[in-house]
């Protein structure tokens, strides 16, 4: 037992967890906190907006799978990272906000930045603390890091009234925490899967189906395991994308709204699935009922609320998705279980995939978003992290950028957050300065928080850019051309800023790219370079986004391009 | 159709408006609620009554129990568990013959009387549901002025659901 302030044990706490850097800005009702901070060992990143502090933690959060931290004042403050943890929670992703609040007697009195974040963001945090006693702060962080990081990844909101900062208690810190009434490890069980791998070996059309649980367990090599002791091909949730190398033979890459065509093609026609670590999303699966006639379902997740959530399960496996995985391949192993690659099913899925890579049409542009996304991918290592932001760029990064090396693509794909990939590549330079990371960026979602330039310029945090600028919201100018008859509205964003211009104002790097060549030869300069780089692309601003599966429609009236 | 939920959560502020704000997030309905604390002051129990097909009931107690301030979620089949709600009807008096009537309805219900006056009546029903209807139902005839009702509590029977 020790006498300090709470902010003091905060730090403590913090540091005790592991914590060496935190994003945010401080205010009014967080300075003691900054003060501590300023004691502190922790590396301090300030942002420009709130918002972004939350998606950096984010970032920071699914690339080091451990929880990200950031800072916010009260009010206002507390306000601006709802949206990055309503983010977080949709993509299941372990973060600690930690926001300061008025004093202790100054709550429900309309106080000046007072606000109810506690009740404000309720639905969107896996949980919430607000210490009342100084000596209660310890115990809080010990617990948050715990919820935060186990079972069903998520954020945590911390709110600490000032005068709960400022007050000196004795500070006890556990080293271990119990939450009654959670339960996070579930140990998965045998008899289910061994009537998964029944259903695999009797089925005629088994597919496998991953999802982001795949990522957040990290569970690649038991998935890619249990794909060739079975021989089944994978495809992936958006989310998922990346959970299975993107060139690999079984590999047949995402379905859903932008799926791959020969992805949803077999996710049709197949007649029993493994679903590991996929909530069934509407944008991944279409309409339910379409999918839920035509499969055998086995259903593996880490949250048992997920199963027979939005789909009727034949088997279900409940625990983390690289435990039960690692048990499949185990009784695989055991039983000697190792099948040809001589089937109907596998030669189907081999033709579809063959008919649609030679067979697709692609934008004719020479800028188009196939060709961008391809050249991309050949100067890019694979070990590279790459983020998107949320729209058409995000859309075509899914059908044309193909993910080799497992768990490095990230994606606000829950929520669908604009203004999510830049200040998320930021957090994820953070969590891995060794790789190079790139956002591939609309300009729309980009301009929602371009001014973390400055934070990526001034902490030295390089990330690249890759702009596909067409000078228009493209997503939503794409539904009002296909939904609403030609009527644009709202959607013409007339090339403003100059982003070149832009990115020199922050010190960073700006390349304007205007063919191919020019887009490979930029993404070199900018991995030599040690400064942040934007490059601008003027692309078609006509291009769709295809394939198509409309709203509500199920995943085989898939419009194709024509 | 209708259920019995009941469930057993951290008793500490906050918590019933985590519960309460779960099914309007999700979309449930909540036709009663009746929070109270339990004989161990940590815990307090809410029962809350349902009108939701299976798949939903599912739905609604694993999501219940994803909550952390939840610590136990059950379903009490009606059968196998006492559930009653306590209501206070104050019923209009019009003529002097109303008020021996009332009463001999509120006696064959097995019900409380209060505040007797000339112009009205206050009978307190403890009851299950469907009497509470057959009830109001007899009584309706005489005028209803206002009702106040708690809520179905419940617990299952000796012997059921004991671990």
């Amino acid at each position: 037992m020790e006498k300090m302030s709470g902010a003091r044990s905060l730090m403590v706490a913090l540091e005790k967890e592991g914590v060496e850097l935190a994003f945010g800005i401080p205010g009014g009702a967080n300075l003691p906190i900054y003060d501590e901070l300023y004691k502190s060992n922790i590396r301090h990143i300030l942002v420009r907006h709130e918002q972004s502090a939350s998606h950096m933690a984010d970032g920071f959060g699914r690339v080091s799978r451990r929880p990200g931290v950031c800072f916010a004042t009260s009010g206002p403050g507390a306000t601006n990272i709802v949206t990055g943890i309503a983010t977080a929670q949709a993509d299941s992703s372990p973060m600690i906000a930690i926001t300061g609040q008025v004093p202790s007697k100054m709550i429900g009195k309309d106080a000046f930045q007072e606000s109810d974040i506690i009740g404000i963001t309720n639905p969107i945090v896996k949980y919430a603390f607000q210490p009342m006693d100084a000596a209660e702060i310890p115990t809080v962080v010990k617990k948050a890091f715990y919820i935060s990081s186990t079972g069903r990844p998520g954020p945590v909101l911390i709110d600490i009234p000032k005068d709960v900062q400022q007050n000196e208690a004795e500070m006890y810190f556990p080293n271990e925490v119990k939450v009654r009434g959670y339960h996070p490890w579930v140990d998965p069980d045998i008899r289910e899967i061994e009537r998964a791998i029944d259903m695999l070996l009797s089925a005629e059309r088994p597919i496998i189906l991953a999802g982001g649980g795949v990522i957040i367990s990290g569970a690649f090599a038991e998935l890619q395991s249990i794909a060739e002791l079975l021989m089944i091909p994978v495809v992936t949730t958006f989310k998922g994308k990346g959970s299975f190398p993107e060139n690999h033979p079984l590999s047949l890459g995402p379905i859903g709204m932008h799926g791959h065509a020969e992805a949803n093609k077999m996710m049709v026609e197949a007649d029993c699935v493994l679903a590991a670590g996929s909530r069934f999303s509407d944008r991944s699966v279409g309409t339910f009922e379409e999918f839920e006639k035509r499969l055998k379902i086995i259903h593996m997740d880490v949250d048992p609320a997920e199963i027979g959530k939005n789909q009727t399960t034949t088997v279900a496996v409940v625990g983390d998705i690289k435990a039960s995985l690692r048990i499949m391949v185990k009784m695989l192993v055991q039983k000697a279980i190792k099948r040809g690659d001589d089937n109907p099913w596998l030669k189907k899925v081999n033709e579809t995939r063959d008919y649609y890579r030679e067979n697709l049409k692609l934008h004719p542009h020479p800028l188009g978003a196939a060709k961008i996304l391809r050249k991309l991918r050949e100067v890019l290592p694979h070990q590279s992290i790459v983020t998107t932001e949320v729209g058409q760029h995000q859309m075509w990064a899914s059908l044309f950028f193909d993910v080799i090396q497992p768990g490095t693509f990230f994606s606000s794909t829950g929520l669908g957050t604009m203004g999510w990939g830049f200040p998320a590549a930021i957090g994820a330079k953070a969590a891995k300065p060794s790789v190079p990371v790139l956002d591939i960026a609309g300009e729309g979602s980009f301009n929602m928080t371009e001014n973390s330039l400055a934070v990526s310029v001034l902490d030295n945090l390089p990330v690249i850019v890759l702009l596909m600028n067409n000078f228009s919201l493209g997503m939503v100018a794409q539904w009002q051309r296909t939904f609403y008859d030609r009527r644009m509205i709202g959607i013409d964003l007339k090339n403003c800023p100059d982003y070149v211009k832009l990115a020199e104002a922050y010190g960073a790097q700006g390349i304007r790219a205007e063919s191919i060549d020019e887009v490979g030869k930029a993404v070199q300069t900018a991995l030599k370079s040690d400064v942040a780089t934007v490059i601008d692309i003027p692309i078609d601003p006509q291009e769709d986004v295809l394939p198509f599966v409309a709203p509500g429609t199920p995943l085989k009236d898939m419009i194709l391009p024509s | 159709m209708w259920s019995i939920i009941s469930v057993l959560v951290e008793n500490k502020p906050g918590v019933l408006f985590k519960v309460t704000n779960l099914f309007r997030s999700r979309n449930y309905n909540i036709d009663s609620i009746s929070v109270g604390i339990t004989e161990n002051p940590e815990f307090s129990r809410m029962t809350i009554t349902t009108s939701a097909d299976e798949k939903q009931l599912n739905q609604i107690i694993k999501q219940l129990d994803k909550l952390i301030d939840t610590v136990e979620v059950k379903r009490l089949e009606e059968k196998m568990s006492v559930y009653r709600e306590l209501v206070l009807m104050k019923i209009k008096v019009t003529k002097p013959s109303d008020s021996m009537e009332i009463m001999n309805l509120a006696n064959a219900f097995k019900c409380q009387v209060h505040d007797v006056r000339k112009t009205s009546i206050i009978v307190e029903i403890t009851a299950t549901p469907d009497r509470i209807n057959a009830f109001e139902d007899l009584v309706r005839g005489y005028g209803i002025l206002e009702i106040a009702r708690t809520g179905i509590c419940a617990l299952p029977r000796g012997g059921v659901n004991e671990d």
